[in-house]
């Protein structure tokens, strides 16, 4: 099946089978290899991607059906010579230690911090209505779609905050 | 995987004129088919690409309820202001599924048709009569501590692991259906089927019908509370979920909404317990009587035994929460 992707602002134009997922397609069609597959099924969060300003698991949906959708992935966000903040902070950190996971996690980190500003709720929000705040309690809720098996967690978070205050102060 | 053809449906009619047959499934958030698909649990020769239909809006409709597109992300109806306001237990029981990518892309028909995670049922080298119908129950006799304890069969233990369908079902929700003989509403409570000897059949839904919406009627008001029992803080299935709007006038429970998710193959709802809880003063033997009617036909086997007095003690700690005079 023939269709475009539009991924870091660059279109790309694909001829694969419809059974490709959009993580497939990043990785062995173009050659997109920051995000990873951990479990392929949706629970471990590393091939996490940003679409349409929405992290999502690239692992469960068809590249097929992201036709005209806007796709950033982790190399959309920063590059060696230029990192995100979100990147320097878990540089900063310490965010990771065999850094498997790290894509996934940067990627949504960076929609989630987004989630929050539009005053999104979540588990644990005391109150629906009331702003939320980037707290150790709301980070750890928010990331549980993304593991690290190196358990590098208390250093995600930290980078995690860092940033958060960081925007807040801006 | 296996293969199948791919259709990008342009309008609602047209999604239904591609479907129509056991082969073809509707594809929107993808979260679950998809992982299903990759396992061949379910290999359908046909997918119907609906994403692109006008069915992601939230209205509000003539007698102040809600119309939720079935294209609305969990994320957006969990985040939207007047669900938070209106239906708390509805935000609530939605933050409590899954994670922040998963609600971001799962919708609201799609969190309705979600099949349950019976590992027997996505373990093709085990008999299960959802998947192969006829094949035998391996988790009757099996590793069962998630499954069912109420509305079981001998073929069948599955429960629904829905959080959304939970709250939807306290607040008397209603499917809006499209077919091939137009468009029909059926209240929640009555779209699911229990599994009795075709547990491959979960719903009153026909091939070629598609979820366009759901309906909520005005709000409930009360107190609205959601509370979700899991084997991890985050990011786990409900081993026992209660969703409760309860109302208290003058000493009196004058309203009793409860669902219930993890004890059966759909969200139970049971007007027996309702009916025993309001007119009555609330008390800890209040509530102990309102669980022996729930739990009254309850069966465990084995491995779920626990969840017979962890529904009692769940059930108890959600009525003392919602009847205790406010701070």
């Amino acid at each position: 099946m023939q269709f475009n992707l539009d991924i870091n602002g660059e279109r790309h134009a694909l001829d694969v089978d419809t059974r490709t997922t959009l993580l497939d397609a990043l990785r062995d069609h173009l050659g997109l290899t920051g995000s990873k597959k951990g479990c392929d099924h949706g629970q471990c969060g590393a091939c996490t991607v940003i679409v349409n300003g929405r992290r999502i698991n690239s692992c469960l949906t068809l590249a097929c059906m992201h036709d005209g959708d806007e796709i950033t992935t982790v190399e959309g966000l920063g590059a060696p010579e230029d990192l995100s903040p979100l990147q320097l902070a878990f540089v900063e950190h310490d965010g990771y230690q065999c850094g498997y996971c790290t894509p996934g996690q940067i990627c949504s980190a960076t929609a989630m911090l987004d989630e929050i500003k539009a005053g999104w709720p979540s588990n644990v929000t005391g109150d629906l209505e009331a702003q939320v705040d980037a707290s150790i309690e709301e980070i750890s809720e928010r990331m549980s779609g993304n593991l690290c098996r190196c358990s590098c967690y208390p250093g995600i978070v930290d980078a995690i905050r860092q940033v958060a205050r960081e925007e807040a102060g801006a | 995987m296996r293969s199948f053809d791919y259709v990008r449906a342009g309008d609602t009619a047209q999604a239904v004129r591609e479907a129509g047959s056991e082969e073809t499934r509707f594809i929107a958030g993808g979260t679950n088919l998809l992982d299903l698909m990759k396992l061949e649990v379910m290999a359908p020769g046909k997918l119907v690409d609906i994403t692109r239909l006008d069915l992601g809006g939230i209205e509000e409709t003539a007698d102040g309820g809600l119309r939720i597109g079935a294209l609305v992300t969990n994320s957006d109806l969990a985040a939207d202001a007047r669900v938070r306001r209106g239906w708390p237990v509805l935000s609530r029981a939605l933050l409590a599924g899954a994670s922040g990518q998963l609600r971001n892309k799962a919708t609201t028909g799609g969190n309705l048709l979600q099949r349950t995670r019976c590992y027997y049922f996505y373990d093709r080298g085990e008999p299960c009569n959802k998947r192969e119908p006829g094949s035998g129950c391996a988790a009757k006799d099996g590793v069962n501590r998630i499954l069912a304890i109420l509305g079981t069969s001998e073929h069948c233990i599955a429960t629904h692991p829905s959080d959304m369908a939970v709250a939807m079902r306290a607040l008397d929700a209603r499917v809006e259906i499209e077919g091939a003989e137009g468009r029909r509403e059926v209240a929640l409570g009555e779209f699911y089927r229990l599994p009795g000897d075709t547990p491959q059949i979960e719903t009153v839904l026909k091939p070629d019908d598609l979820i366009t919406a759901v309906l909520l009627p005005a709000p409930a008001g009360g107190r609205q509370i959601y509370r979700k029992v899991r084997d991890r803080s985050s990011y786990a299935f409900a081993l026992v979920s209660v969703a409760a709007v309860i109302e208290v006038e003058d000493g009196v429970i004058s309203k009793a909404q409860l669902a219930f998710g993890g004890l059966g193959p759909m969200p139970w709802r049971d007007a027996d317990v309702e009916a025993a809880l309001v007119g009555a003063a609330p008390s800890a033997a209040l509530f102990d009587r309102a669980a022996d009617i729930l739990l009254a036909e309850a069966k465990g086997y084995g491995g779920n035994d626990f969840k017979i007095p962890l529904t009692r003690r769940t059930l108890a700690a959600v009525l003392t929460q919602a009847t205790e005079a406010s701070a």
